[in-house]
């Protein structure tokens, strides 16, 4: 059909789907099926929220005492560098639009780095609380020698010291702090995963050549789904780590 | 940043340029946006080093509230996009919000009870 078109039209253009009438048009259209897309990703999001919402609610004393066993500093850290990836994210969808396609793949680079930084930091926390016995409801048990957090103690709020513990202290079901801990963040990993293969992805494109200002779509599609990743964070950063 | 398009390797003449079919984001805008989102983190962190309680959730949900706004409006472009992409996150967030809603009253409803029951059953 695409060589029929190309006889039929010496016009032909390979990036403008033939039932779009004009380049904005195509890019509107997907630009709202990804929103539509994103829609759904808050619903799925919504639920763990949720869980945690109602948990919280009833259980006050299991999050203050819990989130004391996360590392504040390597959370912020975290937040930092995946804004950071948003920010480059950004950058290369402007550098699509303007053809800068040099700067799109170097752009796309960053972004794939700074999420596999984000991944990497993530893995250290994993790996200390699968050390501590710090897991999910089912297999949450504390081993006795932890201290609750080392971070607690020097962590420079002061004002609370972290409670001590010993093997089975710490309020009833503590352990399900933890699974809404791995569900929420271990859910936002694999939206990070996914969007590194979609990153990936645009960026062999673009090495091809793909993009032009008139065609970024995918780019910019990608992109948002980026930033959406983003800013589910920027609510778990807080709901986690930072619990007062 | 010099934003002129010398080299339009794959453009014909005859085609539209990228600002007829979105809106470029100026790059100071960028950057303002990535470090406004960066100061607000800190602060995010600096506000639970006080005890305000019980405003130190609320506090902190305000700044995401205000960071995640941010991302959306110059991010994700939907100051400048067509009003329905903004309103199709509204609608998002206005299910999420009847959801939470409904799961809070509910379960805060029956707690004491379950409460209740768990106490007589401790020896």
């Amino acid at each position: 059909m695409g060589a029929f078109c190309h006889m039929a039209n010496p016009e032909y253009q390979p990036n403008l789907a033939h039932h779009y009438q004009s380049y904005g048009q195509q890019f509107a259209a997907g630009k709202m099926g990804m929103w539509i897309f994103l829609l759904t990703e808050i619903l799925l999001f919504g639920g763990l929220f949720c869980a945690y919402a109602v948990y919280r609610a009833n259980h006050p004393e299991i999050f203050i005492y819990a989130h004391h066993f996360l590392d504040k500093n390597l959370g912020a850290i975290n937040t930092a560098v995946l804004i950071l990836s948003s920010f480059t994210m950004a950058w290369a969808v402007r550098s699509a639009q303007l053809n800068h396609r040099k700067l799109l793949m170097t752009m796309l680079s960053l972004t794939l780095l700074c999420a596999c930084g984000f991944l990497g930091i993530k893995f250290v926390e994993y790996k200390h609380k699968w050390e501590d016995g710090l897991l999910w409801a089912s297999r949450y048990d504390p081993v006795g020698h932890s201290e609750p957090a080392d971070q607690a103690v020097e962590a420079p709020d002061g004002t609370e010291g972290a409670p001590p513990m010993a093997h089975g202290e710490g309020p009833r079901y503590a352990g399900i702090f933890f699974s809404i801990y791995f569900l929420m963040t271990g859910l936002h990993g694999l939206h990070v995963l996914a969007g590194m293969g979609a990153i990936t992805w645009i960026l062999v494109r673009a090495a091809k050549g793909h993009f032009s200002s008139v065609y970024f779509g995918p780019v910019d599609y990608v992109g948002l789904y980026w930033h959406l990743v983003d800013l589910i964070w920027i609510y778990l950063f807080p709901l986690l780590y930072l619990i007062h | 940043m010099t934003d002129s398009s010398a080299h339009s390797e794959s453009l014909q003449h005859s085609r539209p340029e990228a600002e007829h079919i979105a809106h470029v984001m100026p790059m100071r805008l960028l950057v303002g946006v990535f470090l406004t989102l960066l100061v607000l983190t800190f602060a995010t962190v600096a506000a639970t080093w006080v005890d305000l309680e019980p405003w130190n959730l609320a506090i902190a949900l305000a700044i995401a509230t205000v960071k995640a706004t941010l991302v959306a409006l110059y991010f994700m472009h939907l100051r400048y996009d067509h009003p329905f992409n903004a309103l199709i996150l509204v609608t998002a967030l206005v299910f999420l919000a009847i959801f939470l809603g409904g799961a809070l009253t509910d379960s805060l409803q029956y707690q004491p009870e379950i409460e209740r029951f768990q106490e007589s059953r401790q020896p």
